[in-house]
């Protein structure tokens, strides 16, 4: 007997709309207004044991908070399967649904967890990678139609059945590389993606291609005179002997370089780990790369309160965006720790 | 809230694609913050007239991007 729960916004559980978007989540035993659907998909193999039913707005503010409230509902149930909206398009509801279910594998004893959303719910985008979603249309009209695809896949899950691919299965894909084999070789598949392109038919690109988020320009510094700024460098300049060990190309890691009262960068301290430009001038002169004699300068005429005594350093070749992207977080958190106030990044 | 950062680069584009909001044309690519052409002395002070442009970004509006040249 397969026990189910379920979760559901404010709305689906006929609680109410928006004014009700603030509810805390609570748990009620028994299939609620969607989950009755899923009752009867799963026929006489499961029952929906409890439903869990949360404002959006609740939620989408402190989304730990609430999921851990939500754990906390369902633990005592003992699910097999956590099953949560669908939601369409409702970009709060979807962001629940993601990390419900999230919550629900990593949380509730590693169990399956499934949910639907439609293709440009911030949801999928957000959650895809962790949890299964199935592609559904944008309306609730289409309800019954998410719900069984839902279930079908669900059934897969617990069989713990080979999942195939995204297109084939109808879930969003989690951006997992799985080896096939296949009878053409790489070179042959890539002209026949370029062949179908140029003649402007669809084709399957057999890696995703990376998208640049924009982010909003931090604001300017005021009294640039007072100012802490740091040097950072994705050209690769290293220590001699590269202690972090950071790598030539595909980087993972960056180094933190103590150059307090250090006027100039010695040639004979530093190297480059990088292989993607020629260093020879830049390890002539390493300030070339990293500009410390300048900034120095600027320093001790006031143009700036004070050089940081510290630059950063990492490999920008080859490099995985989603990788750069922490380690770009991780040097932002080091800046912030130590009052820095402004950065000039210098890339080959 | 964030830091403000300019991103020193001789190929504009790819820091443009990438979203950088502050952005400055450097040298080349093997010398971002300096030119082997030129005496060291005057190499030293480019790159002096350099950093203080890079400056002047960190203290501007960003709006969408800026891109100094």
């Amino acid at each position: 007997m397969i026990r189910v729960v379920h979760y559901v916004n404010q709305f689906f559980g006929g609680i109410g709309g928006e004014d009700k978007a603030d509810l805390p989540p609570r748990l009620v035993e028994g299939p609620v207004g969607p989950g009755k659907a899923v009752q009867a998909a799963l026929g006489e193999r499961g029952e929906v044991v409890a439903t869990v039913i949360c404002g959006d707005n609740y939620f989408a503010e402190n989304i730990e908070r609430a999921s851990g409230e939500v754990r906390e509902l369902v633990l005592p149930y003992k699910p097999d399967l956590f099953v949560a909206g669908p939601a369409f398009n409702a970009g709060r509801y979807g962001i629940a649904c993601g990390a419900t279910c999230k919550m629900a594998q990593n949380e509730l004893g590693i169990i399956p967890a499934i949910t639907g959303m439609y293709e440009e719910n911030p949801g999928v985008d957000l959650y895809r990678r962790d949890v299964y979603i199935i592609q559904t249309t944008d309306r609730a009209k289409g309800m019954a139609d998410a719900v069984s695809k839902m279930m079908n896949f669900a059934g897969k899950l617990l069989g713990k059945q080979s999942i195939g691919r995204p297109a084939d299965e109808g879930y969003f894909p989690r951006g997992q590389l799985v080896n096939e084999l296949v009878d053409l070789t790489g070179a042959e598949r890539v002209i026949d993606m370029l062949l179908s392109k140029l003649r402007k038919e669809p084709f399957e690109s057999e890696v995703e291609r990376p998208v640049y988020d924009r982010v909003k320009p931090a604001s300017p510094i005021k009294d640039i005179r007072s100012a802490t700024i740091a040097l950072v460098t994705d050209g690769g300049l290293v220590p001699k002997g590269n202690p972090d060990r950071i790598e030539m190309t595909t980087a993972t890691r960056f180094g933190r370089y103590d150059i307090k009262n250090v006027d100039t960068l010695d040639p004979a301290d530093y190297e480059v780990s990088h292989g993607g430009y020629d260093s020879t001038l830049v390890r002539q002169d390493p300030n070339r790369l990293v500009p410390v004699d300048a900034m120095r300068d600027l320093e001790r005429k006031g143009a700036i309160g004070k050089l940081h005594d510290k630059f950063y350093s990492t490999t920008g070749l080859s490099s995985i965006v989603d990788i750069m992207k922490k380690v770009g977080q991780r040097i932002a958190e080091s800046l912030k720790a130590e009052g820095v106030s402004g950065v000039i990044l210098t890339s080959t | 809230m964030g830091i403000p950062a300019v991103q020193l680069s001789a190929v504009i584009a790819v820091a443009e694609m990438v979203g950088s909001n502050r952005i400055m044309l450097a040298q080349k690519i093997v010398n971002p913050v300096g030119n082997a052409n030129l005496d060291p002395d005057e190499e030293k002070k480019l790159r002096r007239s350099m950093v203080e442009k890079a400056l002047t970004a960190l203290q501007a509006e960003a709006g969408e991007q800026v891109v100094l040249r």
